[in-house]
């Protein structure tokens, strides 16, 4: 399927090849910035020193690549499973809905203890539901799951849009916003749970959510690598034959992974509305859905590969703003063209420069005769 | 009530032509959701050529130059490196919503806006031969004045374009391999016609018909591009396209439902009606998308993509 005619070792398959991916996408980014008349390797270093240069800028990397971790592994449990879970964006902002609704109606009533157990359930609860009709239609009635999710995407839209203008904007605001919610339905920050042990950090969006982002990383590790589950999902994703002959269901397999993809993005309400926001608004979840299709692709669907392109993202997010700051002429919008370009690069072309390794090794194994057991 | 059918005929200019684009393409295998993307690419390109030259017609080249080289990376994607069709139309519908930013912003300087056109650069609504002689006559007046008359050229093309489409893949060489090569391509393969080349051909096709879309929403509905300025509509032609099943004709009529759908919205927005109350507007906004997803369920008929649809060609060794 993937074999060219030269074989390659293992570790150019999957380390320097993708690598080499992300380097072609960061390059033609790098002419872009050319073209547009400013230096590529000045935009780099303020983008870094404003994504890393203090606890300030890490702490809103941290926050961003947050986001970013819950939309990636999204959409990587599902690619596991063989499905394009491309919804991200909707089930993310349904996802939030889901827990908006239940600390507007809770957090007068409640203490914190009970709201957070009831926050997280309905996350992954709305955001599973709304994955739960493109499932339900790509594993009973054969309507593909891209195209219902896109428009699934344009219902959540319009449905927000209408909810919080008609039903849930607090009275007399003007914009569309739900009222702020009381103390105890807030998500702590990351600076005041440190403060009482000593550890003063400047105050910023990052907060407990990052936790539950690790912890869903361990979580779909193990559920994809280490339970009988897991390796049902990875034969249903690899060849739906193969699994029904080893006795898989891959109906049930679609209905779970798609409502556990749907799931896991919905947290992205978690720490947006729960964690930072604060209140219920429109727009929340805006672009994390897709950055979440380039986060997975560049980490080659493994939580690990996730966390470390979470992290490149939010660093292109942070310093993105700063370097709108710093230099005008490049808008915060280059960030979206380098995610288009890592998708087209790691996802679309994914075998465009194996020629140009295969032609190195081939010539290396000719020069060093020592090569040729490898 | 002719103006809203006269409203429906423009807004489904852009759909009409986005979802053609999208049926060539698909019908030769490829499925294309960059549609979005060309669309804006392309009308962002339309509307600075248009700025700079002062010339409808330049920027309509231009338009669908820039969308055709879109699809000749989606299709060197999807054929030659035989990559995730819908990853690669995703990548490109991303690039485009940034790259029309970072470009405008950089070139003039107005937050991803581009300068207003004059009348002069943009095309402008045509008065048919007799229109305004005819505009009292009841009935006939109205109806040829508003509706038949009164259009941008590009209005026209679009429905010109239909029949074409429904006669290029009914009845010529052509479209007999391109239906084929959607459906079956190793037969045609085996018949010593190349798949790559014909589906290179659909996706350029794709190109020029997104690239006239695209001008179209930048320098004839409007008088210039602004952000994101595309709006889902590349997205509701591809709704349109499955909800005409892949055939020209049926495609025609679920644009005009899209448009009208959408026109109506425009016109109800903030009116009451007895009994409802305030219509809510972003329900039928929404509803091309719901009705395609109901569609799709398999409650109105069946919609069967092209057999070959999403899969790479590749010989057998």
């Amino acid at each position: 399927m993937r074999g060219g005619r030269t074989p390659l070792p293992h570790w150019v398959d999957i380390g320097l090849i993708p690598l080499a991916n992300v380097v072609l996408a960061f390059l033609v980014a790098g002419f872009i910035v050319l073209a547009i008349g400013e230096n590529p390797l000045v935009a780099v270093r303020v983008l870094i020193a404003g994504a890393l240069g203090d606890s300030e800028g890490i702490g809103y990397t941290l926050y961003y690549a947050t986001n970013f971790i819950f939309t990636g592994l999204a959409v990587a449990v599902a690619f596991h499973a063989g499905l394009f879970n491309i919804g991200g964006e909707g089930q993310a902002y349904i996802g939030g809905l889901g827990i908006g609704l239940v600390l507007l109606a809770g957090d007068r009533y409640l203490p914190f203890s009970v709201l957070l157990p009831l926050t997280l359930l309905a996350g992954a609860g709305f955001g599973a539901g709304w994955a739960l009709v493109p499932a339900y239609l790509q594993a009973y009635r054969g309507s593909h799951i891209v195209i219902t999710t896109i428009m699934f995407n344009f219902l959540a839209a319009a449905l927000m849009v209408y909810l919080m203008v008609n039903v849930l904007i607090a009275p007399g605001s003007m914009s569309p916003q739900s009222r702020e919610f009381g103390p105890a339905a807030h998500l702590p920050f990351i600076h005041d749970v440190l403060a009482p042990i000593g550890i003063n950090l400047t105050a910023t969006p990052l907060n407990l959510s990052v936790v539950l982002a690790i912890v869903l990383c361990v979580f779909v590790w193990l559920l994809l690598w280490h339970t009988p589950f897991g390796f049902e999902l990875r034969t249903a994703g690899h060849s739906e034959a193969a699994a029904i002959y080893a006795g898989v269901r891959p109906r049930r397999i679609i209905i779970i992974s798609i409502c556990l993809s749907g799931a896991i993005a919905g947290f992205v309400g978690l720490n947006e509305i729960m964690g930072v926001q604060h209140r219920l608004l429109l727009n929340f979840a805006a672009g994390y859905g897709f950055t979440g299709i380039a986060v997975a692709l560049m980490g080659r669907n493994h939580p690990l590969g996730i966390v470390v392109a979470s992290i490149l993202f939010g660093i292109l997010s942070q310093g993105g703003t700063e370097l709108a700051f710093s230099i005008p002429t490049i808008t915060r919008d280059m960030i979206v063209v380098i995610q288009g370009l890592v998708i087209l690069f790691s996802g679309a072309l994914p075998q465009l420069s194996r020629p140009w390794f295969e032609w190195l090794f081939g010539m290396l194994q000719r020069q060093v005769p020592a090569m040729r057991g490898v | 009530m002719v103006l809203t059918l006269s409203a429906t005929l423009r807004v489904a200019t852009p759909l009409i032509l986005g979802a053609i684009a999208g049926l060539f393409s698909e019908r030769s295998g490829i499925i294309d959701i960059s549609l979005e993307g060309k669309m804006l690419a392309s009308a962002f390109a339309a509307a600075t050529v248009a700025a700079l030259t002062d010339s409808a017609w330049v920027a309509l080249g231009v338009g669908i130059l820039i969308a055709g080289a879109f699809s000749l990376v989606h299709g060197y994607a999807c054929v030659t490196q035989k990559g995730n069709q819908v990853v690669s139309g995703i990548a490109l519908n991303i690039l485009a919503s940034g790259l029309t930013i970072v470009l405008g912003n950089a070139w003039f300087h107005r937050g991803g806006q581009t300068p207003n056109l004059s009348a002069k650069a943009r095309f402008m609504a045509l008065d048919l031969p007799g229109a305004v002689s005819l505009r009292d006559v009841p009935v006939v007046g109205p109806l040829y004045g508003e509706f038949i008359s009164g259009h941008n050229l590009i209005v026209y093309a679009a429905l010109l374009a239909v029949p074409l489409t429904q006669w290029v893949v009914n009845n010529t060489r052509f479209g007999l391999r391109l239906r084929a090569v959607g459906e079956n391509p190793q037969a045609v393969d085996t018949a010593g016609i190349s798949v790559a080349w014909l589906r290179y051909r659909a996706v350029l096709l794709g190109g020029l018909l997104t690239g006239t879309a695209g001008t179209y929403i930048a320098i004839a509905q409007n008088a210039g591009f602004s952000r994101d300025m595309t709006a889902g509509q590349g997205y509701i032609a591809l709704a349109a396209l499955i909800f005409g099943k892949w055939r020209p004709y049926p495609v025609l009529g679920a644009c005009l439902m899209f448009g009208l759908l959408d026109a109506i919205a425009i016109r109800l927005q903030g009116v009451r009606v007895a009994g409802i109350g305030e219509v809510p507007v972003q329900f039928i906004q929404a509803s091309p998308y719901l009705l395609t997803v109901i569609l799709l369920a398999g409650f109105i008929g069946k919609a069967v993509a092209p057999k070959a649809a999403g899969v790479p060609y590749v010989k057998e060794r």
